[in-house]
């Protein structure tokens, strides 16, 4: 305890007889990882709360500096890794303005349903995660459920099934395999009974409901100037979702509701996510029915690797550019971009310096959970121990996006 | 879909006049290059004028230029939510870097400062709390600084790092603004 009290105290003043220094995490359940909170308790009260991050900093930004463009798709996974493909999706994105090109029609759709699919997961993870931090074990199992039939999809597609690295500038790696599109069907035919068990179990549970109804309210006026984004500022009634206000992709083609909720509190938030997760099988499914024969990658041999692998076994031209794009890379025109999608957690920007070579110059990760973290500090206080679990769950950071 | 009317700079030019500067449109988004002293109260006018209404901010980011010279920048990212506008704003920085805190504009720009702080050592005056964020306190240097290596320095931690003695940490945040 003491410890603490010299990292946390100012000089010169001085400790309150009544107050208490708690220091929960950085290994606690609750916590979603390594997060360090330093709390002044006053008996149960939280008088102040003050996140301690960075355990799991792997300096991403610093790295991507040494790396290719393709290499740093490896590293996206890894921020929010409960949802990769959107982490992959948002630098593709990035990259492909700086390069003036964008990706085929098909690769298109194939990208968006992957992202819809990264966005159950991801929500999937918190419907579960939130009731079992308030004592419901039961949800969580349930959630995990469904979360394997996701990960069976990507396992499908990509080989892999959480760093699945599947969007490259100018498309996807490979095309989707056979019996693909009657498996993900058969998902969205499925889940949205499996949402309706979720809110049976959950919606008319008592503890559940007095432990987030009312509790960790954000305004909107707060929540925009706390920075907050996605279905947190949903929650608190601010319409603003990047998918309709700033179409990317082929989200301008297909039709989604944005879900808002007005009451601001964890339940309001809990629930955005479970209706969010029903709008994002209708865009798969849309997607399904909408898919277009065609490439899947980008017709450039000096950006992408060649869709037709014969060309490189019977020409000497395309051996060098495929040996080139391995070993060297492609460079990218010097200039900068900043470029944001909705991700499952809210804005992820990627902002990118280049200076023409085939490594970035600077690249800055806007995480969504870094900012939506900090909102803890203007809610928390002056609140029991016992909900600040409840917000900190709904607010839904993920410590490795957090961290970077 | 709805069509969204560009970003008209004239406001902005015509307020500010030649204390600013205006990049143009770079990848859909409007830049303009403000000096240090002038950025709180250009982040200020960008929010509350009602015809702009940048009430979002997206980022702070900071960047290092070596050894080239201005050798660091802040850069800003806004959103309008109401207008759906997005604006760059850069600050270009001298060694050592200074420049006011716009926490007071809006309170996200807490961690974002903090974060600018902690990697690249860009002090920001008037920040209530600017506490290393990433790094442990105590760390020495800025390990984002294009002359800070990959590995590190090495020590009996880190056998990896690169040979030489770590830059002292200068004290930077009591300088005032040049």
């Amino acid at each position: 305890m003491t410890e603490v009290t010299e990292l946390t105290r100012q000089e010169g003043e001085a400790l309150n007889s009544k107050e208490v220094l708690l220091n929960l995490g950085p290994q606690h359940p609750s916590t979603h990882g390594v997060l360090r909170l330093v709390l002044e308790l006053d008996g149960e009260y939280v008088e102040r709360v003050d996140p301690h991050i960075g355990y799991l900093h792997r300096g991403t930004e610093k790295l991507a500096e040494s790396f290719t463009y393709t290499q740093i798709f490896p590293l996206t996974d890894r921020l929010d890794y409960l949802c990769p493909p959107s982490n992959n999706l948002a630098f593709a994105i990035a990259v492909e303005k700086l390069l003036g090109i964008e990706a085929p029609i098909r690769a298109q759709y194939i990208r968006v349903m992957m992202a819809e699919l990264a966005r159950i997961s991801g929500h999937l993870l918190i419907t579960g995660a939130l009731p079992m931090d308030l004592g419901a074990m039961t949800a969580l199992l349930y959630a995990m459920r469904e979360r394997e039939m996701i990960m069976d999809l990507l396992e499908m597609i990509t080989g892999a099934r959480m760093h699945t690295s599947y969007c490259r500038v100018g498309g996807v790696r490979e095309d989707l395999p056979e019996g693909f599109l009657p498996k993900i069907r058969e998902f969205c035919d499925i889940f949205p009974n499996r949402i309706r068990d979720y809110e049976r179990l959950i919606d008319n549970n008592r503890v559940f409901l007095s432990r987030t109804r009312g509790v960790g309210v954000i305004s909107g006026k707060d929540a925009i100037d706390w920075g907050l984004s996605g279905p947190n500022l949903r929650a608190s009634g601010v319409d603003w979702d990047i998918r309709r206000d700033e179409p990317y992709e082929i989200y301008d083609r297909v039709d989604f509701r944005v879900i808002t909720r007005d009451e601001g509190d964890c339940f309001a938030r809990w629930q955005c996510r479970v209706d969010e997760m029903r709008e994002s099988i209708r865009i798969i499914e849309q997607c399904i029915d909408e898919i277009p024969e065609g490439p899947f990658q980008i017709d450039m041999p000096t950006i992408a690797f060649p869709v037709d692998k014969e060309r490189v076994h019977c020409s000497m031209e395309a051996l060098i550019q495929h040996f080139d794009l391995s070993a060297y890379g492609f460079d990218v025109p010097a200039g900068e971009v900043y470029s944001a999608i909705e991700a499952p957690k809210g804005e992820l920007g990627f902002y990118i310096i280049s200076d023409g070579s085939p490594k970035p110059f600077r690249m800055k990760v806007r995480a969504p959970s870094f900012v939506n973290l900090q909102a803890l500090f203007g809610v928390s206080n002056a609140r029991y121990l016992a909900d600040m679990i409840a917000v900190l769950g709904s607010l839904d950071p993920v410590m490795a996006e957090v961290d970077k | 879909m709805s069509v969204v009317a560009p970003l008209n700079p004239v406001l902005i030019m015509d307020r500010f006049g030649g204390a600013i500067q205006d990049l143009g449109v770079a990848h859909g988004i409007h830049v303009f290059v403000v000096p240090p002293d002038k950025i709180v109260e250009f982040c200020l006018f960008l929010k509350d004028h009602p015809a702009l209404r940048f009430n979002f901010l997206s980022d702070i980011c900071g960047v290092d230029r070596f050894p080239d010279t201005p050798r660091f920048e802040t850069v800003y990212h806004l959103y309008s939510l109401p207008n759906k506008w997005r604006v760059r704003i850069k600050c270009r920085l001298g060694d050592p870097p200074v420049v006011p805190s716009v926490t007071g504009v809006w309170r996200t720009a807490n961690w974002h400062e903090r974060e600018a702080w902690d990697m690249y050592g860009i002090s920001f005056i008037g920040h209530p709390d600017l506490r290393r964020i990433y790094m442990w306190e105590g760390f020495e240097g800025f390990p984002q600084r294009k002359d800070f290596p990959l590995r590190g320095y090495k020590d009996k931690l880190n056998p990896f790092g690169a040979e030489g003695p770590p830059p002292t940490q200068p004290d930077l945040a009591t300088k005032e603004i040049p």
